[in-house]
């Protein structure tokens, strides 16, 4: 059963979202949001897909499998924590190679290291299973659904 | 492409780098042999690597005369069983597998006996129960090998936490895990009330995993391991783990009346029992094990005695058995893979189609016999002239001694000379024939060190024996190995038990078919492992069949009953301050309040499933709407978002399920979620009534910029004040994630 309104809205909401979801992760080392919150929304953005035009629909929107991506979530955490304990020796603390601090305490340059890619990790984590047991559960109930129609 | 070469490697035999493990152990043999002249002058080379130092762990590592015997014989025979499995396997696509996982075993070994860091020493010892059930159960196709592999973890397994709370125990009493330090405070802990416990818990270990009785059952049943396997942890490393550490700790804990007569009557019988059942063998391998049982337990028993004879007797005794007994293991792989038998019935005569097996046969039996002039009959003569000074039962240690070497001779006998002379030829194999070099070399190597320590025992004793027995008493060794002691006791028990020996072999078959018709009628050992099995799976099952019934509502039931038991648990026990408790006057307080009343009567009163979940959401939402007013926008959009998704979720699982139908009002489920409620509902304001501490506040808000670079508290704790928790937190995620998708599709399976 699909609906003509909501199928349009999607179409225009789903990129807004995850444009959204992308802007609350960057900003949310200084304002609120982050990897978390971005994960969930994106994950919303593809529940919406779903229930608007379908599993398939939603599968072929993700590109990925929702393992993958959740597996390389963890990677990315894992790469920084690594990588922390190779600069300073201590696993997961954070790096910063772009940023000098200058006299003042004033802060120069991208705000980009290991606590990002770490963040960058929860981000993909959660979407990729929040995405995951969503597409898995409505394959359960979609199949559990033709079972009763035949 | 990649199908072909594993094919070609198949038929070919495995590439020259199956020799590589046996060269490495070659060379690390050498590189300890270095070491042999500066620890025999008294030098004892350390090495300390930091791991824990706030909790005073190190991996540290030390090398004293026990540890370096033990890492030469490691090592050595090491490299003797890394070539032979490299040949015995050499067509079997698993051998890389094998090698792998048997020098994973030899690391943990090696670590064990050279680790002088108690925590340090446990975890190599865990490295060996888990090495050593991989490699028993290294025909994991078959039954009886994952049993038997089982057996050996769980029994060994058990035996490691014991002693690990034993390790424990000491460290904490001694202030000091390292093990050179505890054994310096040997006055302590044997006068300490604690000593009775920390003795059972450390003899615990050593028993279970060097095979004593009440435990010596899971070592005939890890025979089912391959050949080489056995030959290295079943003779000479493995089941030598417990020795060694009763040896390591005898100067902190040895000497007292508990340990004696435990260590006595329990070696002493455990070595006559494995004695008589080697006897009764007919599988020359299985033999071998009880041999095995037999030879830890004469150690065990000389490291009862407590006297430092027994100690020279013990550590010569180890070092005499590892060389026959592993090379013993090693050519019953011979006699198995040329002859193609190793039950001693099925073949004979083959003296004359095997002549090299028949001498590597013959030179380590003698050893075992303990026939002059083989490193056996050294050992044998210290373990007489122990049993003459042993401080309690000298008559009873000696005369234990004298019938378990004499059923050694027997069964020396069995396997030198059963399958070889005196019969005319008769195997399961057509043509029987020496094997290849990479089989016979080990062996052969093993069986001439037992006759080289025979025929120079000084140098044995001055290279090796005297630094062991200085590490296990502290003093100077008392005797000094000689083949010729003179004519005295021990030189005439010893003629006494070639006699005895000589009788009980021409009487092997009467006596093991008296033993055959006896064994289904005398009572099982392994009977305690087998019950307390079936006990525990009877447990789980009644516990499972009652809390996992299948019936979500009960799941949901006893969960919340439990956690509501516990916040009024934690309210009457802790002490909080009952808060000043004011009506809001805000307009918007009691909006949220009418929106999260309100979708709750719906929850209550709606027949419709998704009604309920949509009402639900509504009281998530009015949640989220608090925390917007309080500030904590991270955590209300964190709330908005997960109830947006619960919604979506409940929605697709539910929707499917029937028309709930009125439902009936649940006295018993109503009162646990009052009970509950208002747990939650006191819990909350009294920890609103309490002086909130703000030490944690303050630091966050003061280190976030300077040393996190982040103005976002909440992200900034999450990612990295505390980046190890949400690291667990993420990776608990995947998982359930994962469990629960597989979850579903097992669902899908079964509708099919």
């Amino acid at each position: 059963m699909k609906s003509l309104i909501l199928s349009t809205c999607t179409r225009m909401l789903m990129p807004l979202i995850l444009i959204l979801s992308v802007f609350v992760f960057w900003r949310g080392h200084n304002e609120p949001g982050g990897g978390f919150i971005g994960g969930l929304l994106a994950a919303t953005a593809f529940a919406l897909v779903e229930k608007a035009e379908g599993l398939e629909a939603a599968k072929r929107a993700l590109r990925f499998r929702p393992q993958s991506i959740a597996a390389f979530g963890l990677g990315c955490a894992l790469v920084s924590g690594v990588w922390g304990g190779l600069q300073y020796g201590y696993f997961l603390k954070g790096v910063w190679p772009f940023i000098t601090i200058d006299a003042e305490g004033n802060k120069h340059g991208l705000p980009f290291g290991s606590i990002f890619l770490f963040d960058l990790g929860v981000y993909f984590v959660v979407l990729g299973t929040v995405c995951g047991i969503l597409f898995a559960l409505e394959d359960v109930v979609s199949r559990e659904a033709d079972v009763e129609e035949d | 492409m990649a199908e072909g070469i594993s094919v070609t490697t198949t038929q070919a035999g495995a590439g020259p780098w199956r020799l590589i493990p046996a060269a490495a152990a070659a060379a690390a043999t050498l590189w300890f042999a270095g070491f042999v002249a500066p620890v025999s002058h008294g030098e004892i080379p350390q090495y300390v690597l930091p791991w824990v130092p706030m909790l005073g762990i190190d991996f540290a590592f030390r090398l004293d005369g026990l540890s370096l015997a033990f890492a030469l014989l490691i090592c050595g025979i090491g490299a003797l069983v890394f070539l032979y499995a490299a040949t015995y396997f050499r067509s079997d696509r698993r051998l890389g597998s094998l090698l792998l996982t048997l020098i994973a075993f030899a690391i943990s070994m090696l670590g064990l006996t050279v680790a002088d860091d108690a925590v340090t020493l446990f975890v190599f010892w865990e490295g060996t129960t888990v090495t050593s059930w991989l490699l028993v159960g290294f025909d994991h196709e078959r039954e009886k090998s994952r049993a038997a592999a089982l057996q050996a973890l769980l029994v060994t397994g058990m035996g490691g936490l014991a002693l690990l709370a034993g390790l424990l125990i000491m460290g904490g009493m001694a202030g000091t895990y390292r093990l050179s330090e505890m054994n310096a405070m040997g006055e302590m802990f044997r006068a300490s009330g604690l000593y009775p416990l920390i003795f059972a818990l450390v003899i615990l270990g050593c028993f279970t995993k060097s095979a004593q009785w009440p435990f010596q059952f899971w070592l005939p049943g890890a025979m089912a391991a391959p050949t080489p396997v056995s030959a290295y942890l079943h003779s000479a490393t493995m089941v030598k783990a417990g020795v060694y550490l009763m040896a390591r700790l005898t100067p902190a804990l040895g000497g007292t009346d508990l340990w004696i007569w435990t260590l006595v009557p329990v070696g002493a019988f455990t070595m006559i029992l494995a004695s008589v059942w080697a006897m009764r063998q007919t599988d020359l391998k299985l033999m071998l094990a009880f041999t095995t049982i037999m030879g830890l337990s004469v150690i065990t028993m000389l490291l009862g005695v407590s006297t430092p004879e027994a100690a020279v007797a013990a550590m010569t005794f180890l070092l005499v058995h590892a060389f026959y007994k592993a090379g013993l293991f090693l050519s019953v792989g011979m006699i198995e893979k040329g002859a193609g038998s190793r039950e001693y019935p099925e073949v004979a005569g083959l003296a004359a189609a095997m002549p090299l097996t028949t001498t590597v046969i013959a030179l380590a039996a003698l050893s075992m016999a303990g026939a002059p002039p083989f490193f056996g009959f050294i050992g044998k003569e210290v373990i007489y002239e122990a049993a003459g000074h042993a401080p309690v039962l000298p008559l009873f240690v000696a005369g234990a001694a004298l019938v378990a070497n004499a059923l050694m001779i027997g069964c020396a006998g069995m396997v030198a000379i059963r399958p070889f002379f005196f019969r005319p030829r008769r195997s399961p194999r057509d043509m029987p024939a020496d094997p290849g070099w990479g089989l016979w070399l080990g062996p052969a190597i093993l069986a001439a060190l037992g006759l080289f320590c025979g025929l120079f025992p000084g140098t044995v004793d001055h290279a090796l024996v005297a630094p062991m027995v200085h590490a296990v008493t502290g003093a100077e060794s008392p005797t000094h190995l000689a083949l010729w002691h003179g004519i005295g006791a021990p030189l005439i028990l010893s003629l006494v038990t070639f006699a005895l020996g000589g009788c009980l072999y021409l009487l092997l078959d009467p006596i093991r078919d008296r033993l055959a018709a006896a064994e289904p009628s005398l009572p099982r050992t392994e009977g305690w492992y087998d019950a307390a099995l079936v006990g525990i799976a009877a447990i789980a099952a009644a516990l499972t069949g009652a809390l996992q019934n299948g019936r979500m509502t009960s799941y949901l039931r006893w969960t919340f009953l439990t956690l509501g038991a516990l916040i009024w648990l934690a309210l009457f026990v802790g002490h909080g301050t009952w808060p000043a408790f004011t009506l809001s006057r805000e307009i918007m307080d009691w909006a949220i309040f009418v929106i999260i009343v309100v979708s709750i009567v719906m929850v209550l009163r709606t027949h419709s499933r998704l009604t309920a979940i949509t009402a639900l959401g509504g009281v998530g939402s009015g949640i989220a709407i608090i925390f917007v007013l309080y500030g904590a926008i991270d955590v209300a959009m964190t709330q908005l978002f997960v109830e947006i998704l619960v919604v979506i979720f409940l929605a697709i699982a539910m929707v499917r399920l029937p028309p709930t139908g009125a439902m009936p009002f649940r006295v018993g489920n109503a009162l646990v979620a009052a009970v509950l409620g208002l747990g939650v509902f006191v819990v909350q304001l009294s920890v609103l009534g309490t002086d909130l501490d703000l030490f944690m506040t303050v630091f966050f808000e003061q280190s976030s910029v300077p040393s996190a670079l982040g103005h976002n508290i909440v992200n900034v704790i999450l990612v990295d004040f505390r980046g190890f928790d949400t690291m667990g937190e993420i990776s608990v995620v995947v998982i359930a994630g994962v469990a629960s998708i597989a979850a579903l599709r097992a669902g899908r399976r079964t509708l099919r």
